[in-house]
């Protein structure tokens, strides 16, 4: 036995524990997405009153494929791509640079600029008045405007994991780039670039998140002249056209969660020590 | 920002006392190894796309810019008067101080709670920990979606508890003017448990082993070690889960939005669903009114959050 106080690990707990998890995740998750299963399998007369009963015949796979072809799936999928991919490529690279001379230069003036750096993670970002600022630099309803408020918002996340895991990174082996003469622009990308990967991938996940599930900053941006997973959702859910068509609305739930769900399962030991590493330490 | 170089000054030519030269020299190094235009890119799209628009938010909040005519004059504080006198700010900030303390509270609970439970490492703890991380990676417009299906009035929540009661129930959890704000709360904290419990599961292993150890010589019980000895040392991931569940669901929209709208009768209205609201109907200067109210309401409580969250970091 490695931890002999837990709680857990009381001779009765231990048999009760397995017990009580898988009820707890039977009940609190396990519900909702069965509902969400069982919906989106069935018929639009089925559908109409969600409820938890199996469906009586699966039509699944035909749902799927009408929203894919009715709601222009496609076009939301990689509006979507469209400002994701460029957000998390910008912010990991101005936000680490930023972040490694903030971490290496503890002057005042770097003191009070990395307070500024990550107040956004905490601060919430003007709507309204970015709005007006992309029209007056031309920028309203387009992807650069939606990815620069994108990265505005989420940069402070990045300064903030990557400083403090800069200075958990000994200077020994920068100097020896720095002795065989290598420009700082080098040492940054051959030395620091490769020794920040897991809290990048960390930094990834968290802002693939935000930026991919979001819908509020994108009605004010870019709100009916481009089309995300999310913004597109809202539209199929809310058009007269589909309200009550809870099979629709959930498969395409199931569209829009799949992405992440599959990107998850594939790095889920990395993201979760990672997210939980650059919390807590 | 200087790129110059300045080299050190060798030291039998200083006239400065040894304990000032190692600084300065360590300074002027790190001014060639560690340029401060590496910050540019960074601060210049913050302060383009962050400050800025904050900036405007103090103007503009004192305007009536809208949506119907083309000139904007300054009108002095006349929005937030027409706000106050027709009760719209005090409720809007009302509900939202609510629901941020529910959402805190609930997902703090909640995330706590299942940290406990899913504390050793076994194959069922480790499948349930990924169970309840789903809801964290789904849209939570989606959650809202799936929350508003399952407790309609003929939903799947009250045909179990029919079942279970023996006799029809028909409660509308979401129709409710006093606890539907609760219902939204809790349903916000279900979206974010999974993410609360890893941080607090990350706290539990931080605990060294021999503390645990001393205190099991010296007698203490299970409860007792619990609760005056590994609870204390969680502090630092209960001030990361506080703050962030109570500040992030300040800013909150999609649940409230996916669930009640706003409604029912505008008692789930909390700042941003006004905002959005307002700014579909055109009517900017109200927007970008409480969108500074929501502003300096998160900034007036930042202070000592993010004082908090440096002090923990130069400790560890």
């Amino acid at each position: 036995m490695t931890r002999p106080v837990g709680l857990s690990d009381r001779p009765i707990w231990r048999r009760l524990q397995p017990i009580v998890t898988i009820v707890l995740a039977a009940a609190v998750i396990g519900v909702p997405l069965w509902l969400v299963v069982v919906t989106a399998g069935k018929s639009q007369g089925e559908a109409l009153n969600p409820n938890l009963s199996l469906p009586s015949h699966w039509h699944l796979l035909d749902n799927l494929h009408q929203v894919w072809t009715d709601a222009d799936v496609p076009a939301a999928f990689f509006g979507s791509l469209l400002i994701v991919v460029p957000t998390v490529a910008g912010v990991l690279t101005f936000g680490s640079m930023a972040a490694w001379v903030l971490a290496r230069r503890a002057t005042r003036l770097n003191a009070i600029l990395y307070a500024l750096g990550i107040s956004g993670i905490i601060l919430p970002p003007a709507v309204v008045t970015v709005v007006l600022l992309l029209r007056q630099l031309g920028l309203a309803g387009t992807a650069i405007g939606m990815i620069g408020v994108y990265m505005g918002i989420y940069i402070s996340t990045v300064i903030f994991f990557v400083t403090g895991f800069v200075r958990t990174i000994p200077t020994a082996l920068e100097e020896a780039a720095q002795i065989d003469g290598a420009t700082p622009f080098t040492v940054f990308r051959r030395v620091v670039l490769p020794l920040l990967r897991p809290v990048l991938a960390t930094a990834t996940i968290l802002i693939c998140l935000y930026v991919w599930n979001d819908v509020f900053y994108a009605f004010f941006v870019i709100g009916g002249r481009l089309d995300t997973l999310p913004l597109n959702l809202f539209r199929v859910a809310s058009a007269g056209l589909y309200l009550n068509n809870w099979h629709l609305i959930f498969a395409y739930v199931i569209l829009m969660s799949l992405p992440l769900v599959v990107l998850f399962a594939v790095a889920q030991r990395k993201i979760i020590s990672g997210i939980t590493g650059g919390a807590v330490k | 920002m200087s790129t110059a170089i300045h080299p050190p000054v060798p030291d039998r030519l200083s006239p400065r006392p040894p304990s000032v030269q190692p600084r300065r020299a360590r300074k002027a190094i790190a001014r060639r190894t560690h340029p401060m235009w590496f910050l540019i890119p960074a601060f210049a799209v913050l302060l383009v796309f962050f400050f800025l628009p904050t900036l405007f938010n103090f103007i503009y909040a004192f305007t009536d810019w809208s949506g119907f005519k083309a000139a904007i004059n300054p009108v002095g504080f006349d929005n937030f008067a027409e706000l106050a006198s027709n009760g719209t700010l005090f409720r809007a900030l009302r509900i939202t101080i609510v629901y941020a303390t529910l959402v805190a509270i609930f997902q703090n609970v909640f995330g706590f709670v299942l940290a406990v439970l899913l504390e050793r490492d076994n194959w069922l703890n480790r499948l349930a920990r990924i169970f309840f991380l789903i809801p964290v990676l789904m849209s939570a417009l989606a959650v809202g979606y799936i929350f508003q299906a399952l407790l309609k009035p003929t939903g799947g929540l009250n045909a179990m508890i029919g079942t279970l009661a023996g006799h029809p129930f028909d409660y509308a959890w979401l129709g409710d003017t006093t606890w539907t704000i609760v219902v939204v709360a809790l349903i916000h904290a279900w979206k974010w448990m999974g993410l609360s419990m890893l941080i607090y599961l990350a706290g539990l292993k931080t605990i060294p082993e021999d503390v645990l150890e001393a205190a099991r010589i010296d007698g203490a019980s299970r409860w007792r070690t619990f609760w005056a000895i590994r609870s204390p040392l969680l502090a630092p991931a209960v001030t990361f889960n506080v703050a962030t569940a109570l500040l992030g669901s300040m800013n909150g929209f999609d649940v409230v939005q996916a669930t009640t709208g706003g409604g029912p009768a505008r008692t789930t209205e909390i700042l941003n669903i006004f905002i959005y609201r307002t700014f579909g109907q055109g009517l900017f200067a109200q927007a970008t009114t409480m969108s500074l109210v929501l502003f300096l309401l998160v900034a007036l409580m930042a202070f000592p959050v993010i004082y908090t969250l440096r002090k923990r970091e130069e400790i560890l």
